[in-house]
């Protein structure tokens, strides 16, 4: 445990903003790098510096990713111990490291791992935690850190802010900002710490793990989700959502009840308990359109809806509503864009 | 064996609706309800009970309305009850609550025996923070186990758990010592109907109430004031308008969709 009497009570004493950057086996989680880019816009308005912070066996490659999506900085401790994430060893490394170098803001990913890690983390540190924000602003005035996140299931937004404790901590669903790459890098300063946690201190083991496939659907990567819901009414219909998500070069996806009725696998589910996206283009076909659906695709560009009540709520939000059957609608459509597109290429010869 | 589940009492979600005239959320009407994942839990909880004998007890920090969902509890199979309420803890964000539920659960502890395994929900569907266990683990000192899948073992002797969770890439399987701290998914288990004799044993026993009276309490750690975040606004999400409705025959629907989409084709 922390003790946390080394804590330096004064607030003016904390700057920079850090992200935590995620990785398993190596392979950095992408949300560190949508942090990382809006780390630089929020550093720049207190006038502080962009640090990436990561634990872990072998990461000391992810310095230079870290370098091109803008940190100044890169806080690195590597060691056997952390070769796996567990909480209490990463938990433990985590707080002794913001004791030490005071962030003001600190940022991590609202992933399984990132949702495990920060609440324990603020626990040990005794400052405040907001959820899965989708906004961050600074005040200009008191340039405390503005985190908006939904709650109620994403019927009330609620702006949060935390002005007596550091580090402002927040964890940012993947998907909601965008990794945009500096224009010019440069190599920052590394920073490397060590711990004394020990194998022997740790009492958690971890005896088995199971990597599947289909568990790690990041749907944030696709610019086209085509999205089935109960509508759909089996498993075998959602080959036309998968065949008209390939022919539109994107992915796919599906509503809770989907789900829940076995048409898509829970890595694909969109929406509150699922994942949140903002593609291009988002076809909604059979989902009725629940506010706990909504929240998680409101934010793509465009919307289109095929369901058979004109009056569903998923209209509401839909840049064009189409009231039709999807099983007739959806194979047609998959035609009328195949033969389009063998004209096209009959044209171009 | 005794476990203890931190249990929530939340508005029905999936029924609030927004007045967005008023920016203010509709909540008349909406039933409260017992936390979708507290169900699991003690369901949980209670097939321990059930294998290894011991008792069950749930807290829930709330007003006196919470009752509610701890009398649900115990028609599911838990043995006590407690309600902790009182007017310092309101407003507490999740460092305040997790504080006073640390607390809580010491006192429950002085006065039911050691608690081997302590459960709560992933996340309350109110405000899906899913902080509350962490912090509460965290105060103990005790391992933490999220996205609790499956308990495959409990080993009352030895002192372990061994339980599998879920991971950004599928699911592991951890050994623990115990007392440890589990936050649980749905797909833990299948709920079940509760025998007739546990719904009498329910009705007649009475919920223990614990307040700042007979639990200490730092006040410096509890409620609105003492909690380092504080709500600046709440607003109604900007609605997105309804677009255009296509029209025509579905020669004609397809026509256009496929005109709007002809752009993506790969
Ligand atoms: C705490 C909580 C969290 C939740 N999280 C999520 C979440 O993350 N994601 C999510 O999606 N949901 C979530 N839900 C569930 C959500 O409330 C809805 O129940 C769910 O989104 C509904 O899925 P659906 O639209 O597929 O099904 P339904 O609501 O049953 O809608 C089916 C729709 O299909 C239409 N339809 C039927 N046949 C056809 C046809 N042949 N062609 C075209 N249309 C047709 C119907 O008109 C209807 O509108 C959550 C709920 C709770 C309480
Ligand atoms: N007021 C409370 N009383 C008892 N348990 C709670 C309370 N708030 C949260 N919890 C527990 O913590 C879990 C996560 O809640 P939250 O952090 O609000 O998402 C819930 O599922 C409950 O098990």
């Amino acid at each position: 445990m922390l003790d946390i009497t080394k804590k330096d009570p004064e607030i003016s004493n904390y700057k920079d903003v850090w992200v935590y950057v995620e990785q398993t086996d190596g392979v950095p989680q992408p949300v560190s790098f949508e942090l990382l880019t809006k780390a630089r816009e929020l550093a720049a308005q207190i006038d502080g510096k962009v640090a990436a912070v990561s634990i872990g066996k072998n990461v000391a490659h992810l310095a230079d990713e870290a370098f091109k999506f803008g940190a100044d900085k890169f806080y690195i401790i590597e060691d056997e111990i952390f070769a796996d994430y567990r909480t209490e060893p990463y938990r433990e490394a985590l707080s002794e490291l913001v004791v030490k170098y005071k962030p003001e803001i600190f940022l991590i990913g609202a992933t399984t791992q990132g949702r495990d890690l920060s609440g324990t983390v603020a626990t040990e540190l005794r400052t405040g935690l907001t959820a899965d924000t989708t906004k961050q602003d600074i005040d200009p005035e008191t340039k405390f850190l503005l985190m908006t996140r939904p709650t109620f299931g994403g019927s009330l937004m609620a702006t949060i802010y935390c002005p007596k404790h550091r580090p402002q901590m927040s964890t940012v669903r993947p998907g909601v900002f965008s990794a945009v790459p500096v224009e010019s890098p440069v190599a920052g300063e590394i920073i490397r710490e060590k711990t004394d946690i020990t194998e022997e201190k740790i009492v958690k083991k971890i005896l088995k793990k199971v990597v599947s496939n289909e568990s790690s659907v990041n749907l944030s990567f696709y610019e086209v989700i085509v999205a089935g819901g109960k509508g759909m009414g089996s498993k075998d219909n959602f080959k036309m959502i998968q065949d008209l998500a390939d022919l539109l070069g994107g992915t796919w996806a599906g509503s809770r009840k989907a789900v829940e009725l076995g048409y898509v696998p829970q890595s694909r589910q969109v929406g509150q308990t699922g994942q949140t996206v903002h593609p291009k283009l988002y076809i909604a076909c059979g989902i009725s359109g629940a506010i706990q659906h909504v929240v998680g695709m409101q934010t793509s560009d465009t919307i289109i809806s095929i369901n058979t009540d004109k009056d569903a709520p998923i209209f509401d939000v839909s840049t064009y509503c189409i009231v039709e059957d999807a099983l007739k609608f959806v194979p047609k459509l998959i035609e009328q864009l195949k033969s389009q597109k063998l004209a096209e290429v009959t044209n171009e010869r | 064996m005794h476990a203890l589940v931190f249990i929530k009492q939340v508005p029905d979600a999936s029924q609030v609706r927004v007045n967005y005239e008023t920016g203010t959320l509709i909540r008349e009407g909406v039933p409260a309800i017992l936390n979708p994942f507290e169900a699991h839990a003690v369901e949980e909880a209670v097939k321990l009970r059930e294998k290894f004998g011991g008792k069950v007890s749930v807290i829930t920090m709330g007003p006196p309305q919470a009752t509610q969902a701890l009398k649900e509890c115990l028609a599911m199979g838990a043995d006590k009850a407690f309600l902790l309420s009182d007017r310092a803890f309101a407003g507490s964000d999740t460092l305040a609550t997790s504080y006073a539920l640390y607390e809580g659960a010491r006192k429950i502890i002085e006065l039911e025996g050691e608690v081997d395994l302590y459960f709560a929900g992933k996340q309350a569907i109110d405000g899906d923070t899913a902080q509350t266990g962490p912090g509460i683990a965290t105060r103990f000192d005790i391992p933490l186990v999220t996205y609790l899948t499956k308990m495959d073992e409990v080993n009352f002797e030895k002192k372990y758990a061994v339980a599998t969770r879920l991971t950004e890439l599928g699911h592991e399987t951890v050994q623990v010592p115990i007392p440890a701290f589990f936050t649980v998914e749905e797909s833990l288990n299948e709920l079940s109907h509760a025998p007739l004799p546990w719904l009498i044993k329910a009705a007649q026993t009475e919920i223990i109430m614990l307040s700042s009276e007979n639990v200490e309490l730092d006040r410096n750690q509890c409620g609105l004031k003492h909690s380092p975040t504080m709500v600046k606004k709440a607003f109604t999400p900007e609605k997105r308008q309804r677009g255009e409705t296509l029209t025509g025959s579905l020669d004609e629907l397809i026509k256009e969709t496929a005109g709007h989409l002809a752009s993506f084709v790969k």
